[in-house]
């Protein structure tokens, strides 16, 4: 059927050149630009971290000044967290979400784009806060009445506040689209008990993301209105309440815990049956256990503040949540553990970062239960045994995942596979670096080693363990840098991948390696939960209108599918390649830089040019009539 | 932490046992399942499809809901009792230290009119209230080995107790990220058997003890006409300012600048004489004294016992 | 093939070339929209309660006076009742009665403007003059949570606006019309969060 690959290819291609480089729609490749900035931000995420080891590897040091730590300590945090984690996470979703579906594209490819574009303004806007030496300072946490206007006169905090409104457009335009992606754009077949785990774990995440972010717009914008207006919410001789910065907060920040997890989860229950050889043991549970974490996500943000001296009653309440939260977080990792004991396990680095995940993430996962135990996370919190908490559970239980996912996703985006020699040699390097670095953290916290100070005293017996995590932290990074190395360098010269090199059971593996523009040349229709290893058609990467694939050539559109049991019910005409999105987000950028510095006339053109985007976005042009 | 030395803490180190114990058997079983699996993996062939394993279902119940919720309504109820036991009231007549957070460093004012700074002196074997409040922005106050944090809030009084079994010096430090100096914002609490104790709260209450020396003598001049008296109080004289530390009785502290310092003459003399280069971002400004000057005042200063 | 439908490539299978209310993706967006929003409305509603109860007894604090409801007592029927025209246009649309929805969204459009309208000349100017969003906690609440509903008011007449000009030109057919359903969703969700935003602002001072 070359005749339809030739149609579709003429629809569904891009023209090479500036603009549709700028314009592109296509989910393949915002997905991409997504890892790669993120990849990018990781580094600079991580050079900030090596400047904090460097400055405590040793007691009394003045290799940076308190000024410079704070800064350096805050932007770690908003870095590591809203600017690699995230979009990192989600540039997996956006390359594998319609490709496991079966879908041509994304719900909304321009929203994609425009959230792709958003995540890199907001980037360049937080960054931009090293160049002028005012980056956020008051932590990623912020809490008033430090971040007031009173104790943090400088801009430093605005960047903060006005970088992560600025964020949140992102996140939440993604998390819309992978909802709507998930829901209505699954192949003919893939009822909702076909979902790919790893669409689950997106889903789940971007349902959180819906509620969450607005807990964390809300109190970034009262805090800015608070700074800047004179407005008073938080200040106590106006009436207002500290207290209420961290509730709106921790609303928002412990569900992005799970927003954070979710797809690493995802990644993993992608990973696990392709190299244990076999479906995973508990889908239901699975699925269940990812929902349900993402519920009770959003119940147990007092925990983070149970030194505040609130309550004993809703203490004990938030106690039981977070209690309770252990149960479908335990069932995942059983569901996990359950597969590769009665698998038969292929050792390729992919697994390997996914077992080494494992290891770490129940690490995370115990010493979190502990902090659910009201007079422990009393003693504990604030200290370094959360510092070592949070990143087996974030960092670890993140990175490792996202490292799996590139071994593992990587040849699919560039059609080589990665060097599995090199491969295996960074994944030991960082599995060791991690636990050298991280683990001693534990210990030091227990010791009384408080969390965010620029430097400590000697004879506590804390230097020696300090000194550790900075070796292990360096450890780690070279462990890194191998891997980004090597993806760079398989891209052009790997073996090439061929359709499906791990045996996977997802549909993206029922395509070509790098998939062409319009994914599959067929929509197939799935009859199974595991389409490629059930249906040998999706073998050959094409499933033709013989075995039930639909070819959808004559018009620029895609499929879509009832709620629960993917039946076809419409086909949407998909949007072309737009300039208008990257023309917004620009605005964007430049009505922020105008907030930021208060030059009214800068916030005008800026709002001006969004308006004139919207506008241009909107207009309808070819077709008037309404799809 | 882990080395307690006041009953609110015992309680929280054991509660830590407990849970470590319970986390390495679940670690252990985690670890245990996955080098099963990858043990197994080396007699599996290929070509043979692998054995059903419709344990997984019952397995994941049992385990995951049937033993783990028992498990954890247990340590629930005794992280309950731990905290019923910590938060309990203290006795009516039970010493109560108001302390006050300030950046970045540590008030306590006692009952009989007692004030200090960042050394906080209680009796041992009794429960000794502590109420918090703060004058800028959060803190919190933090003796790891006596007992658990609480946090010190605008426009809110917080109060909790510790106790210390024995004598001795037990460090404490700020726990909440309070801007520049949150590093350098330690104090002590210094536990002395109750005759000792009370005998150094009446001590305390008194206004400052004379200078004799001539050179002392010239320091509290100095001290009063300048601008150390804007800020900091010497009872007994003129000087009542509450923006820096009381140093009625500074020469019987062992630090000073919240921890930062030792308070010899040494270390004083470089503190008075530029406090950034010691504590950058301290709210002390440098006094624009010569040397000469700052000898006499921290001869003045040091024999404030 | 008929007329609005596209082969799918399967022998004699052809599906509509597009959809209306759950079969769309837009539909889904806005719900989605909507849940995000309503979240945000939600807690800053909940930290007005939460200021309001944490400590003083009188509210409004420093001596503020009640909100009074005379002007408000017009203003809120006006953009509950805009709802009635917007619903009918949508059912109009559907019926394929366009003159008649032109003039139902041009109706609702001139009653959320007028809204607006109100709230910007004499309710904001009027309570300008018994205390600011800088007075105090209570100002503060005050001018955010009616500004930002009245923001959401302003959107929604930009997107009845871009409605109403498609309809102009003929972009809506009966079946044809998702974009009409979105707007509609939006509009009578900004009406529910009002009657949200009135309880809280207007009338739970005087209880």
């Amino acid at each position: 059927m070359v005749d339809v690959a030739e149609r579709l290819e003429e629809l569904w291609a891009e023209k090479p050149g500036l603009a549709d480089f700028i314009g592109t729609v296509d989910h393949k490749r915002i997905g991409k630009r997504y890892l790669y900035t993120a990849i990018f931000f990781f580094v600079v995420g991580g050079l900030e971290a090596s400047l904090i080891r460097l400055q405590l590897s040793h007691a009394n040091l003045h290799f940076l000044n308190p000024e410079l730590y704070d800064q350096i300590f805050t932007m770690h945090a908003l870095t590591m967290i809203f600017l690699f984690v995230i979009p990192a996470l989600s540039g997996f979703g956006n390359f594998v979400v319609p490709l496991q579906v079966g879908a041509r594209d994304m719900a909304f490819p321009r929203l994609n784009a425009f959230g792709y574009w958003i995540f890199l303004m907001a980037g360049i806007f937080m960054s931009s806060a090293f160049i002028v030496g005012r980056a956020p300072d008051a932590g990623w946490f912020s809490y008033v009445p430090l971040s007031n206007a009173h104790f943090t006169p400088g801009v430093n905090t605005d960047f903060y506040t006005l970088g992560v409104i600025f964020i949140s457009i992102s996140s939440t335009a993604g998390a819309i689209n992978f909802i709507v992606t998930i829901a209505k754009m699954r192949a003919p077949g893939m009822s909702i008990n076909r979902i790919p785990l790893f669409c689950w774990g997106e889903l789940a995440m971007a349902i959180s993301s819906v509620f969450a972010f607005p807990a964390l717009t809300l109190a970034a914008l009262m805090l800015e209105l608070e700074r800047r207006l004179g407005f008073h919410f938080f200040d106590i001789g106006k009436g207002g309440d500290p207290i209420l910065w961290q509730h709106l907060f921790w609303i928002f920040g412990h569900p992005v815990v799970y927003i954070i997890i979710l797809p690493a989860l995802g990644i993993t229950a992608s990973v696990i049956p392709t190299f244990a050889r076999r479906a995973m043991i508990g889908y239901a549970w699975v699925v269940l256990g990812e929902m349900a974490v993402a519920l009770l996500g959003f119940g147990v943000w007092v925990h983070h503040m149970f030194s505040v001296g609130l309550p004993a009653i809703s203490l004990s309440m938030i106690s039981i949540t977070s209690f309770v939260i252990t149960i479908p977080s335990g069932i995942v990792v059983l569901a996990w553990i359950a597969t590769i004991f009665s698998g038969r396990i292929i050792r390729k680095t992919p697994m390997l970062f996914i077992l080494g995940f494992i290891l770490i993430f129940v690490i995370g996962g115990l010493s979190g239960v502990m902090f659910a135990a009201i007079p422990f996370d009393q003693a504990t919190t604030d200290s370094y045994f959360v510092v070592a908490h949070f990143h087996y559970v974030m960092a670890g239980g993140a990175m490792f995942p996202i490292f799996a996912g590139i071994y593992y996703w990587g040849p699919k985006m560039t059609g080589r596979v990665l060097n599995e020699f090199w491969g295996k040699v960074s994944f030991w390097i960082m599995f060791v670096g991690f636990n050298v670095g991280f683990f001693p953290m534990h210990i030091t916290g227990l010791m009384g080693e408080p969390r965010r100070v620029y430097t400590y005293q000697p004879g506590l017996g804390w230097d020696v363990w300090n000194m550790i995590e900075t070796i292990g932290v360096f450890i780690f990074s070279v462990g890194a840098l191998i891997t980004l190395i090597n993806w760079w360098w398989s891209a052009k010269h790997g073996e090439l991948a061929g359709n499906d090199p791990f045996g996977g059971e997802t549909l993206e593996w029922g395509t070509t390696s790098p998939p062409p523009h319009y994914n599959f040349e067929h929509i197939p229709t799935i009859r199974s939960r595991h389409p490629v290893w059930d249906q040998p058609e999706l073998r050959g990467g094409d499933q033709p209108i013989e075995a039930g694939g639909r070819a959808l050539d004559d018009a620029h559109v895609t499929l879509s599918t009832s709620l629960l049991d993917a039946r076809p019910q419409a086909l949407i005409h998909m949007p072309h390649e737009s300039g208008y999105p990257f023309a917004l987000s620009m605005s964007l950028l430049v009505f922020f830089f105008g907030l930021l510095s208060g030059f009214l006339v800068v916030v005008g053109v800026g709002g001006l040019f969004a308006a004139a985007s919207v506008v241009g976005w909107l207009w309808p042009r070819g077709q008037t009539q309404e799809t | 932490m882990i080395d307690a030395r006041g009953p609110a803490e015992h309680g929280i180190v054991s509660l830590w046992w407990l849970m470590l114990v319970l986390a390495c058997a679940v670690f252990l079983l985690v670890c245990v399942m996955i080098a099963g699996g990858l043990i197994r993996s080396r007699h599996l062939s290929p070509d043979e499809p692998l054995p059903e394993a419709s344990w997984g279902g019952p397995f994941i119940a049992i385990v995951g809901v049937a033993i783990t919720g028992p498990i954890l309504v247990f340590v629930f109820v005794l992280s309950l009792r731990v905290l019923r036991a910590d938060a309990a009231s203290t006795p009516k007549s039970a010493l109560s230290v108001h302390v006050t957070g300030h950046d970045w460093w540590w008030q306590a004012r006692y009952p009989n009119g007692a004030q200090t700074a960042n050394e906080i002196h209680i009796p041992t074997g009794q429960r000794v209230r502590i109420v918090l409040d703060t004058v800028d922005v959060i803190h919190s106050f933090w003796v790891p080995q006596l007992g658990p944090k609480t946090d010190l809030i605008p426009g809110k009084r917080n109060s909790m107790w510790i106790e210390a079994a024995s004598p001795g010096r037990y460090r404490g430090q700020c726990a909440e990220f309070c801007g520049f100096q949150h590093a350098h914002m330690i104090f002590y609490v210094i536990a002395d058997r109750p005759g000792a104790f009370r005998t150094w709260e009446r001590n305390e209450a008194r206004p400052l003890m004379q200078p004799t020396s001539a050179i002392a003598k010239r320091g509290e001049q100095i001290f009063l006409s300048t601008t150390c008296a804007q800020c900091h109080a010497i009872r007994g004289t003129p000087a009542d300012a509450t923006v820096g530390p009381d140093l009625t009785h500074l020469a019987g502290r062992r630090t000073i600048a919240a921890g930062t310092l030792q308070n010899d003459p040494g270390d004083l003399s470089d503190w008075i004489r530029d406090p950034q280069a010691e504590k950058q971002g301290a709210l002390m400004p440098s006094a624009p004294l010569s040397q000469t000057d700052i000898d006499a005042v921290v001869a003045f200063l040091e024999g404030l016992h | 093939m008929t007329i609005g439908t596209l082969d799918t490539g399967v022998p004699g299978e052809s599906l509509p070339d597009f959809a209306t209310g759950s079969r769309s993706f837009s539909w889904w967006g806005m719900v989605l929209l909507i849940c995000t929003e309503a979240t945000l409305f939600g807690l800053l509603i909940a930290s007005y309660f939460y200021l309001r109860f944490r400590g003083g007894v009188v509210w409004p604090p420093d001596g503020i006076a009640k909100p009074t409801l005379s002007t408000v007592s017009v203003m809120t029927p006006i953009l509950l009742l805009s709802s009635v025209p917007v619903h009918l246009g949508e059912h109009a649309v559907r019926k394929g009665h366009m003159i008649r929805a032109r003039f139902a969204f041009l109706l609702g459009w001139l009653m959320g403007a007028t809204f607006l309208l109100i709230q910007l000349v004499k309710e904001y100017p009027d309570t300008l003059k018994l205390f600011t969003p800088r007075t105090d906690v209570y100002g503060s609440l005050f001018f955010s949570l009616t500004g930002l509903h009245g923001l959401h008011v302003f959107v929604g007449l930009l997107m009845s606006l871009w409605i109403q000009v498609r309809l102009w030109k003929g972009a809506f057919t009966p079946e044809r019309h998702v974009s009409v359903q979105n707007f509609t969703l939006y509009w009578h969700f900004v009406d529910v969060v009002w009657i949200f935003v009135f309880g809280t602002i207007y009338l739970s001072p005087h209880f």
